[in-house]
Protein backbone atom coordinates (compact mmCIF):
# COMPACT_ATOMS: atom_id res chain seq x y z
CA UNK A 1 0.00 0.00 0.00
CA UNK A 2 1.46 3.39 -1.00
CA UNK A 3 1.40 6.26 1.50
CA UNK A 4 -1.53 8.64 1.06
CA UNK A 5 -0.68 12.22 0.13
CA UNK A 6 -1.76 15.32 2.08
CA UNK A 7 -3.94 17.97 0.41
CA UNK A 8 -0.91 20.18 -0.08
CA UNK A 9 0.98 17.53 -2.05
CA UNK A 10 -1.87 16.49 -4.33
CA UNK A 11 -2.64 17.67 -7.85
CA UNK A 12 -5.67 19.97 -7.80
CA UNK A 13 -9.20 18.77 -8.50
CA UNK A 14 -8.39 15.05 -8.30
CA UNK A 15 -6.62 15.19 -11.66
CA UNK A 16 -4.80 11.94 -12.35
CA UNK A 17 -2.53 10.71 -15.10
CA UNK A 18 -4.35 9.20 -18.03
CA UNK A 19 -4.41 5.38 -18.28
CA UNK A 20 -3.88 5.02 -14.53
CA UNK A 21 -5.86 1.76 -14.69
CA UNK A 22 -2.71 0.13 -16.08
CA UNK A 23 -1.26 0.52 -12.59
CA UNK A 24 -4.36 -0.62 -10.73
CA UNK A 25 -5.52 -4.20 -11.15
CA UNK A 26 -9.25 -3.79 -11.50
CA UNK A 27 -10.16 -7.47 -11.66
CA UNK A 28 -9.95 -8.07 -7.92
CA UNK A 29 -13.63 -7.91 -7.15
CA UNK A 30 -14.86 -10.67 -9.45
CA UNK A 31 -16.70 -13.60 -7.93
CA UNK A 32 -16.58 -15.93 -10.94
CA UNK A 33 -13.72 -16.44 -13.39
CA UNK A 34 -13.97 -17.85 -16.94
CA UNK A 35 -12.36 -21.24 -17.49
CA UNK A 36 -11.69 -22.04 -21.15
CA UNK A 37 -11.65 -25.48 -22.70
CA UNK A 38 -9.48 -24.95 -25.80
CA UNK A 39 -10.30 -28.45 -27.10
CA UNK A 40 -14.00 -27.54 -27.43
CA UNK A 41 -13.24 -24.09 -28.83
CA UNK A 42 -14.09 -23.62 -32.55
CA UNK A 43 -12.18 -20.29 -32.88
CA UNK A 44 -15.23 -18.14 -33.65
CA UNK A 45 -13.68 -15.36 -31.52
CA UNK A 46 -17.06 -14.13 -30.28
CA UNK A 47 -15.63 -13.98 -26.75
CA UNK A 48 -12.63 -11.94 -27.96
CA UNK A 49 -14.86 -9.45 -29.77
CA UNK A 50 -17.45 -9.02 -27.03
CA UNK A 51 -15.32 -8.97 -23.86
CA UNK A 52 -15.93 -5.44 -22.47
CA UNK A 53 -12.48 -5.36 -20.85
CA UNK A 54 -10.37 -6.89 -23.65
CA UNK A 55 -9.52 -9.72 -21.26
CA UNK A 56 -9.92 -12.59 -23.71
CA UNK A 57 -7.48 -12.92 -26.59
CA UNK A 58 -5.71 -15.42 -28.79
CA UNK A 59 -2.12 -16.31 -28.03
CA UNK A 60 -0.10 -19.04 -29.80
CA UNK A 61 -3.24 -20.52 -31.28
CA UNK A 62 -5.02 -20.69 -27.90
CA UNK A 63 -7.73 -18.54 -26.30
CA UNK A 64 -6.40 -17.01 -23.08
CA UNK A 65 -7.64 -14.69 -20.29
CA UNK A 66 -6.25 -11.74 -18.39
CA UNK A 67 -7.56 -12.29 -14.88
CA UNK A 68 -5.94 -9.05 -13.60
CA UNK A 69 -8.63 -7.07 -15.36
CA UNK A 70 -11.46 -9.57 -15.93
CA UNK A 71 -14.48 -8.54 -13.80
CA UNK A 72 -16.13 -11.92 -14.13
CA UNK A 73 -19.19 -10.64 -15.98
CA UNK A 74 -19.67 -13.99 -17.75
CA UNK A 75 -20.54 -12.50 -21.13
CA UNK A 76 -17.96 -14.77 -22.84
CA UNK A 77 -19.48 -17.90 -21.36
CA UNK A 78 -22.99 -16.80 -22.30
CA UNK A 79 -21.98 -16.07 -25.90
CA UNK A 80 -19.88 -19.17 -26.56
CA UNK A 81 -21.82 -21.28 -29.13
CA UNK A 82 -20.10 -24.55 -28.08
CA UNK A 83 -20.03 -23.94 -24.31
CA UNK A 84 -16.25 -23.99 -24.22
CA UNK A 85 -16.20 -21.37 -21.42
CA UNK A 86 -17.45 -22.08 -17.91
CA UNK A 87 -17.74 -19.61 -15.06
CA UNK A 88 -16.23 -21.02 -11.88
CA UNK A 89 -15.83 -19.54 -8.40
CA UNK A 90 -12.59 -17.58 -8.15
CA UNK B 1 -8.97 55.59 -25.50
CA UNK B 2 -12.07 55.12 -23.44
CA UNK B 3 -15.44 55.81 -25.02
CA UNK B 4 -18.84 56.39 -23.48
CA UNK B 5 -21.71 54.43 -24.94
CA UNK B 6 -25.34 54.13 -23.84
CA UNK B 7 -25.84 50.44 -23.10
CA UNK B 8 -28.07 48.13 -21.14
CA UNK B 9 -26.40 45.99 -18.48
CA UNK B 10 -26.85 42.98 -20.74
CA UNK B 11 -25.18 44.76 -23.65
CA UNK B 12 -22.36 45.90 -21.39
CA UNK B 13 -21.67 42.27 -20.46
CA UNK B 14 -21.81 41.19 -24.12
CA UNK B 15 -19.35 43.99 -24.91
CA UNK B 16 -16.97 42.74 -22.20
CA UNK B 17 -17.33 39.23 -23.63
CA UNK B 18 -16.54 40.53 -27.12
CA UNK B 19 -13.36 42.14 -25.81
CA UNK B 20 -12.38 39.01 -23.87
CA UNK B 21 -13.07 36.91 -26.99
CA UNK B 22 -13.61 33.50 -25.31
CA UNK B 23 -12.87 30.30 -27.22
CA UNK B 24 -16.22 28.69 -26.44
CA UNK B 25 -19.60 30.07 -25.34
CA UNK B 26 -22.35 27.48 -24.83
CA UNK B 27 -25.84 28.93 -24.76
CA UNK B 28 -29.41 27.87 -24.28
CA UNK B 29 -32.17 30.45 -24.46
CA UNK B 30 -34.37 29.21 -21.60
CA UNK B 31 -37.10 31.50 -20.29
CA UNK B 32 -36.21 33.83 -18.76
CA UNK B 33 -33.18 34.54 -20.95
CA UNK B 34 -31.52 37.90 -21.16
CA UNK B 35 -30.14 39.85 -24.11
CA UNK B 36 -26.56 38.97 -23.06
CA UNK B 37 -26.14 35.89 -25.22
CA UNK B 38 -28.43 37.33 -27.90
CA UNK B 39 -26.14 40.35 -28.25
CA UNK B 40 -23.07 38.14 -28.12
CA UNK B 41 -24.52 35.84 -30.81
CA UNK B 42 -24.58 38.88 -33.12
CA UNK B 43 -20.87 39.40 -32.49
CA UNK B 44 -20.25 35.75 -33.36
CA UNK B 45 -22.40 35.92 -36.51
CA UNK B 46 -20.67 39.13 -37.63
CA UNK B 47 -17.23 37.60 -36.97
CA UNK B 48 -16.31 40.21 -34.37
CA UNK B 49 -15.03 37.34 -32.18
CA UNK B 50 -13.41 33.96 -32.77
CA UNK B 51 -15.73 32.25 -30.32
CA UNK B 52 -17.38 28.95 -31.04
CA UNK B 53 -20.98 29.51 -29.97
CA UNK B 54 -22.42 26.12 -29.06
CA UNK B 55 -26.20 25.97 -29.07
CA UNK B 56 -27.42 23.19 -26.83
CA UNK B 57 -30.71 21.68 -25.72
CA UNK B 58 -30.78 22.84 -22.09
CA UNK B 59 -28.96 24.92 -19.50
CA UNK B 60 -27.76 21.67 -17.95
CA UNK B 61 -26.05 20.91 -21.27
CA UNK B 62 -24.80 24.49 -21.56
CA UNK B 63 -22.89 24.17 -18.29
CA UNK B 64 -21.77 20.64 -19.23
CA UNK B 65 -20.28 21.94 -22.48
CA UNK B 66 -18.64 24.72 -20.50
CA UNK B 67 -17.05 22.11 -18.21
CA UNK B 68 -15.86 19.94 -21.13
CA UNK B 69 -14.48 22.85 -23.13
CA UNK B 70 -12.76 24.34 -20.11
CA UNK B 71 -11.18 21.01 -19.18
CA UNK B 72 -9.92 20.81 -22.78
CA UNK B 73 -8.12 24.10 -22.13
CA UNK B 74 -10.51 26.61 -23.72
CA UNK B 75 -11.48 29.98 -22.30
CA UNK B 76 -15.21 29.63 -21.66
CA UNK B 77 -17.93 32.14 -20.87
CA UNK B 78 -21.69 31.90 -20.67
CA UNK B 79 -24.65 33.71 -19.14
CA UNK B 80 -27.87 32.68 -17.51
CA UNK B 81 -30.64 33.75 -15.19
CA UNK B 82 -33.18 32.44 -12.71
CA UNK B 83 -34.52 28.97 -13.69
CA UNK B 84 -31.63 28.56 -16.11
CA UNK B 85 -29.12 28.83 -13.27
CA UNK B 86 -31.07 26.34 -11.19
CA UNK B 87 -31.30 23.97 -14.16
CA UNK B 88 -27.49 24.20 -14.38
CA UNK B 89 -27.10 23.57 -10.70
CA UNK B 90 -26.11 19.90 -10.94
CA UNK B 91 -23.12 20.85 -13.06
CA UNK B 92 -22.09 23.98 -11.12
CA UNK B 93 -20.21 22.10 -8.37
CA UNK B 94 -18.56 19.99 -11.08
CA UNK B 95 -17.14 23.15 -12.65
CA UNK B 96 -15.79 24.32 -9.30
CA UNK B 97 -14.75 20.82 -8.16
CA UNK B 98 -12.64 20.45 -11.30
CA UNK B 99 -11.33 23.99 -10.70
CA UNK B 100 -12.32 25.25 -14.14
CA UNK B 101 -12.17 29.04 -14.59
CA UNK B 102 -15.54 29.47 -16.32
CA UNK B 103 -16.99 32.97 -16.13
CA UNK B 104 -20.76 33.23 -16.09
CA UNK B 105 -22.89 36.33 -15.91
CA UNK B 106 -26.04 35.81 -13.90
CA UNK B 107 -28.93 38.21 -14.23
CA UNK B 108 -30.65 37.96 -10.85
CA UNK B 109 -34.30 37.05 -11.12
CA UNK B 110 -36.90 35.36 -8.95
CA UNK B 111 -37.39 31.61 -8.95
CA UNK B 112 -40.62 29.91 -9.91
CA UNK B 113 -43.24 29.20 -8.48
CA UNK B 114 -45.23 31.35 -8.82
CA UNK B 115 -43.56 32.18 -12.12
CA UNK B 116 -42.39 35.78 -12.06
CA UNK B 117 -39.15 36.59 -14.04
CA UNK B 118 -38.50 39.91 -12.22
CA UNK B 119 -35.53 40.81 -10.07
CA UNK B 120 -34.60 39.23 -6.80
CA UNK B 121 -31.53 37.34 -5.65
CA UNK B 122 -33.08 33.93 -4.98
CA UNK B 123 -31.30 32.31 -7.93
CA UNK B 124 -27.66 33.13 -7.21
CA UNK B 125 -28.14 32.94 -3.44
CA UNK B 126 -29.38 29.38 -3.84
CA UNK B 127 -26.01 28.63 -5.48
CA UNK B 128 -23.85 30.35 -2.89
CA UNK B 129 -22.31 27.15 -1.53
CA UNK B 130 -21.26 25.68 -4.88
CA UNK B 131 -17.67 26.98 -4.55
CA UNK B 132 -18.12 29.57 -7.29
CA UNK B 133 -16.74 33.04 -6.65
CA UNK B 134 -19.67 35.48 -6.51
CA UNK B 135 -19.41 39.16 -7.44
CA UNK B 136 -22.45 41.47 -7.26
CA UNK B 137 -22.71 44.59 -9.43
CA UNK B 138 -24.70 47.76 -8.81
CA UNK B 139 -24.94 49.28 -12.28
CA UNK B 140 -24.05 48.80 -15.95
CA UNK B 141 -20.56 50.21 -15.55
CA UNK B 142 -19.81 47.90 -12.64
CA UNK B 143 -21.06 44.78 -14.37
CA UNK B 144 -18.90 45.59 -17.41
CA UNK B 145 -15.79 46.04 -15.30
CA UNK B 146 -16.58 43.14 -12.96
CA UNK B 147 -16.83 40.82 -15.98
CA UNK B 148 -13.32 41.81 -17.10
CA UNK B 149 -12.03 41.45 -13.55
CA UNK B 150 -13.77 38.08 -13.17
CA UNK B 151 -12.07 36.61 -16.24
CA UNK B 152 -8.59 37.30 -14.95
CA UNK B 153 -9.52 36.39 -11.38
CA UNK B 154 -11.00 33.05 -12.47
CA UNK B 155 -7.88 32.07 -14.40
CA UNK B 156 -5.51 33.07 -11.60
CA UNK B 157 -7.56 31.43 -8.85
CA UNK B 158 -8.49 28.38 -10.95
CA UNK B 159 -12.09 28.74 -9.86
CA UNK B 160 -15.30 29.59 -11.72
CA UNK B 161 -16.80 33.03 -11.18
CA UNK B 162 -20.39 34.27 -11.29
CA UNK B 163 -20.93 37.95 -11.96
CA UNK B 164 -24.35 39.16 -10.89
CA UNK B 165 -26.49 42.10 -11.91
CA UNK B 166 -30.12 42.91 -11.15
CA UNK B 167 -32.69 41.59 -13.62
CA UNK B 168 -34.39 44.35 -15.64
CA UNK B 169 -33.19 47.11 -13.29
CA UNK B 170 -29.72 47.02 -14.79
CA UNK B 171 -29.89 44.24 -17.39
CA UNK B 172 -32.55 45.92 -19.52
CA UNK B 173 -32.05 49.62 -18.68
CA UNK B 174 -29.79 52.01 -20.56
CA UNK B 175 -26.97 53.84 -18.87
CA UNK B 176 -23.79 55.47 -20.10
CA UNK B 177 -21.00 52.94 -19.88
CA UNK B 178 -17.35 53.83 -20.26
CA UNK B 179 -15.86 51.16 -22.51
CA UNK B 180 -12.13 50.48 -22.47
CA UNK B 181 -10.02 50.23 -25.56
CA UNK B 182 -10.04 46.70 -27.09
CA UNK B 183 -6.24 46.58 -27.11
CA UNK B 184 -5.97 47.46 -23.44
CA UNK B 185 -8.50 44.82 -22.46
CA UNK B 186 -6.67 42.22 -24.53
CA UNK B 187 -3.43 43.11 -22.79
CA UNK B 188 -5.08 43.06 -19.36
CA UNK B 189 -6.77 39.68 -19.92
CA UNK B 190 -3.66 38.12 -21.50
CA UNK B 191 -3.16 34.65 -22.89
CA UNK B 192 -4.78 31.69 -21.18
CA UNK B 193 -2.35 28.88 -20.47
CA UNK B 194 -3.90 26.43 -18.01
CA UNK B 195 -1.62 24.23 -15.92
CA UNK B 196 -3.56 21.13 -17.00
CA UNK B 197 -5.66 20.66 -20.10
CA UNK B 198 -6.97 17.59 -21.84
CA UNK B 199 -5.59 18.71 -25.18
CA UNK B 200 -2.05 19.31 -23.92
CA UNK B 201 -1.52 16.90 -21.05
CA UNK B 202 -1.93 13.18 -20.71
CA UNK B 203 -4.43 13.41 -17.85
CA UNK B 204 -7.89 12.43 -16.67
CA UNK B 205 -10.33 15.03 -15.32
CA UNK B 206 -13.17 13.85 -13.13
CA UNK B 207 -11.97 10.37 -12.17
CA UNK B 208 -13.71 8.77 -9.20
CA UNK B 209 -12.28 9.77 -5.85
CA UNK B 210 -13.17 7.58 -2.91
CA UNK B 211 -13.07 8.35 0.85
CA UNK B 212 -9.25 8.06 0.88
CA UNK B 213 -8.78 11.23 -1.23
CA UNK B 214 -12.01 13.19 -1.69
CA UNK B 215 -11.77 15.05 1.62
CA UNK B 216 -8.30 16.36 0.71
CA UNK B 217 -9.56 17.64 -2.66
CA UNK B 218 -12.36 19.54 -0.92
CA UNK B 219 -9.79 21.04 1.47
CA UNK B 220 -7.85 22.28 -1.57
CA UNK B 221 -11.01 23.97 -2.82
CA UNK B 222 -11.47 25.74 0.51
CA UNK B 223 -7.88 26.94 0.26
CA UNK B 224 -8.36 28.13 -3.33
CA UNK B 225 -11.43 30.10 -2.23
CA UNK B 226 -9.42 31.70 0.59
CA UNK B 227 -6.74 32.77 -1.93
CA UNK B 228 -9.37 34.56 -4.05
CA UNK B 229 -9.38 37.49 -1.63
CA UNK B 230 -5.73 38.31 -2.34
CA UNK B 231 -6.05 37.71 -6.09
CA UNK B 232 -9.18 39.91 -6.25
CA UNK B 233 -7.22 42.86 -4.88
CA UNK B 234 -4.21 42.20 -7.17
CA UNK B 235 -6.33 41.93 -10.31
CA UNK B 236 -8.42 44.91 -9.16
CA UNK B 237 -5.29 47.06 -8.85
CA UNK B 238 -4.26 46.08 -12.36
CA UNK B 239 -7.70 46.93 -13.77
CA UNK B 240 -7.69 50.13 -11.80
CA UNK B 241 -4.76 51.36 -13.92
CA UNK B 242 -7.05 51.19 -16.96
CA UNK B 243 -10.31 52.43 -15.48
CA UNK B 244 -9.15 54.73 -12.70
CA UNK B 245 -11.67 53.15 -10.33
CA UNK B 246 -10.97 51.17 -7.17
CA UNK B 247 -11.97 47.54 -6.68
CA UNK B 248 -12.59 46.49 -3.10
CA UNK B 249 -14.51 43.69 -1.43
CA UNK B 250 -17.26 46.19 -0.73
CA UNK B 251 -18.11 49.83 -1.34
CA UNK B 252 -18.40 52.12 1.66
CA UNK B 253 -20.54 55.17 1.12
CA UNK B 254 -20.27 57.88 3.78
CA UNK B 255 -19.53 55.06 6.14
CA UNK B 256 -16.53 56.25 8.15
CA UNK B 257 -18.30 58.64 10.52
CA UNK B 258 -21.74 57.05 10.11
CA UNK B 259 -23.60 55.80 13.19
CA UNK B 260 -26.43 54.14 11.29
CA UNK B 261 -25.63 51.88 8.38
CA UNK B 262 -27.65 50.02 5.79
CA UNK B 263 -26.06 46.99 4.10
CA UNK B 264 -27.50 46.11 0.70
CA UNK B 265 -26.36 44.41 -2.52
CA UNK B 266 -26.49 45.48 -6.17
CA UNK B 267 -28.76 48.11 -7.72
CA UNK B 268 -30.69 48.84 -4.50
CA UNK B 269 -27.47 50.37 -3.17
CA UNK B 270 -28.02 53.14 -5.72
CA UNK B 271 -31.42 53.93 -4.19
CA UNK B 272 -29.94 53.77 -0.71
CA UNK B 273 -27.14 56.21 -1.63
CA UNK B 274 -29.72 58.82 -2.68
CA UNK B 275 -31.43 58.42 0.67
CA UNK B 276 -28.11 58.64 2.53
CA UNK B 277 -27.38 61.94 0.74
CA UNK B 278 -30.82 63.28 1.61
CA UNK B 279 -30.57 62.35 5.30
CA UNK B 280 -26.98 63.62 5.52
CA UNK B 281 -28.24 67.04 4.42
CA UNK B 282 -30.55 66.93 7.41
CA UNK B 283 -27.53 66.21 9.61
CA UNK B 284 -28.23 62.50 10.20
CA UNK B 285 -25.13 60.33 10.47
CA UNK B 286 -26.14 57.62 8.06
CA UNK B 287 -24.06 55.53 5.69
CA UNK B 288 -24.07 52.54 3.40
CA UNK B 289 -22.06 49.38 2.87
CA UNK B 290 -22.51 47.56 -0.42
CA UNK B 291 -20.84 44.13 -0.48
CA UNK B 292 -19.36 43.28 -3.89
CA UNK B 293 -17.44 40.06 -3.25
CA UNK B 294 -19.94 37.70 -1.64
CA UNK B 295 -18.00 34.43 -2.08
CA UNK B 296 -15.48 34.28 -0.52
CA UNK B 297 -17.05 36.55 2.09
CA UNK B 298 -14.66 39.17 3.55
CA UNK B 299 -15.66 38.73 7.21
CA UNK B 300 -12.73 40.50 8.81
CA UNK B 301 -12.80 43.56 6.56
CA UNK B 302 -16.55 43.96 6.96
CA UNK B 303 -16.28 43.55 10.74
CA UNK B 304 -13.71 46.36 10.82
CA UNK B 305 -15.86 48.59 8.62
CA UNK B 306 -19.07 48.07 10.63
CA UNK B 307 -17.63 47.95 14.12
CA UNK B 308 -19.64 49.99 16.64
CA UNK B 309 -22.38 51.03 14.22
CA UNK B 310 -26.14 50.40 14.26
CA UNK B 311 -26.78 48.09 11.36
CA UNK B 312 -29.70 47.10 9.15
CA UNK B 313 -29.19 44.45 6.48
CA UNK B 314 -31.50 44.45 3.47
CA UNK B 315 -31.81 41.11 1.68
CA UNK B 316 -33.42 40.64 -1.71
CA UNK B 317 -33.87 36.91 -1.10
CA UNK B 318 -35.19 34.67 1.63
CA UNK B 319 -33.58 31.72 3.32
CA UNK B 320 -36.95 30.35 4.36
CA UNK B 321 -36.90 29.22 7.95
CA UNK B 322 -33.49 30.80 8.56
CA UNK B 323 -31.67 34.16 8.58
CA UNK B 324 -31.63 35.66 5.05
CA UNK B 325 -28.32 35.05 3.21
CA UNK B 326 -26.65 38.47 3.40
CA UNK B 327 -27.81 39.12 6.96
CA UNK B 328 -26.49 35.71 8.03
CA UNK B 329 -23.01 36.66 6.78
CA UNK B 330 -23.07 40.10 8.40
CA UNK B 331 -24.18 38.53 11.70
CA UNK B 332 -21.37 36.02 11.35
CA UNK B 333 -18.88 38.82 10.74
CA UNK B 334 -19.93 40.81 13.80
CA UNK B 335 -20.77 38.08 16.30
CA UNK B 336 -24.02 37.28 18.05
CA UNK B 337 -23.77 40.08 20.66
CA UNK B 338 -24.33 42.81 18.05
CA UNK B 339 -27.98 43.53 17.31
CA UNK B 340 -28.56 43.59 13.57
CA UNK B 341 -31.93 44.36 12.03
CA UNK B 342 -32.80 42.01 9.19
CA UNK B 343 -35.03 43.21 6.36
CA UNK B 344 -36.33 41.37 3.33
CA UNK B 345 -37.40 43.48 0.36
CA UNK B 346 -38.06 43.43 -3.35
CA UNK B 347 -38.96 39.77 -3.85
CA UNK B 348 -40.35 39.05 -7.31
CA UNK B 349 -39.26 42.48 -8.54
CA UNK B 350 -41.15 44.65 -6.03
CA UNK B 351 -39.53 48.10 -6.21
CA UNK B 352 -37.54 49.43 -3.29
CA UNK B 353 -38.53 53.06 -2.88
CA UNK B 354 -36.54 55.84 -1.27
CA UNK B 355 -39.25 56.02 1.39
CA UNK B 356 -38.64 52.36 2.29
CA UNK B 357 -34.95 53.05 2.85
CA UNK B 358 -35.77 56.21 4.84
CA UNK B 359 -37.96 54.08 7.08
CA UNK B 360 -35.05 51.70 7.63
CA UNK B 361 -32.77 54.54 8.78
CA UNK B 362 -35.59 56.11 10.78
CA UNK B 363 -36.15 52.88 12.71
CA UNK B 364 -32.39 52.48 13.27
CA UNK B 365 -32.13 56.03 14.64
CA UNK B 366 -35.17 55.55 16.91
CA UNK B 367 -33.79 52.22 18.10
CA UNK B 368 -36.86 50.28 16.96
CA UNK B 369 -35.36 46.82 16.87
CA UNK B 370 -37.17 43.60 16.15
CA UNK B 371 -35.67 40.13 16.57
CA UNK B 372 -37.85 39.02 13.67
CA UNK B 373 -37.31 39.84 10.02
CA UNK B 374 -39.01 43.06 8.91
CA UNK B 375 -40.52 43.14 5.43
CA UNK B 376 -40.14 46.30 3.33
CA UNK B 377 -42.82 47.29 0.85
CA UNK B 378 -45.06 44.36 1.76
CA UNK B 379 -48.84 44.69 2.26
CA UNK B 380 -49.29 43.41 5.82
Amino acid sequence: MTELKSWKEMKKAGIVEAASSLKVKTGNWKVFKPVIDNKKCIRCFKCVIYCPDFCIFEKNGKIERDLDYCKGCGLCAKLCPVKAINMERK
Amino acid sequence: MKKKVAMTGAQAVAEAMRQINPDVAPVYPITPQTPIMETFAHFVANKKVDTELVRVESEHSAMSIAVGASAAGARVMTATSSQGLIYMSEVLPIASGLRLPIVMNVVNRALSAPINIHCDHSDSMACRDFAWVQIYSENNQEVYENTLLAQKLAEKAELPVMVMQDGFITSHCLENVEILDDKNVKKFIGEYNPEFSLLKNNITYGAIQLPDYNFETKRQQADAMEMVKRIFIEVGEELSKLTGRKYGYFEDYKLNDAKYVAVVLSSSAGTAKTVVDKLRKKGKKVGLLKPILFRPFPYEEIRNALNGKKIAVLDRSESFGAVPPLCAEIKNALGCKVKIQSYVFGLGGRDLSGKDVEKVFDDLIKGKFDEKIKYLGLRE
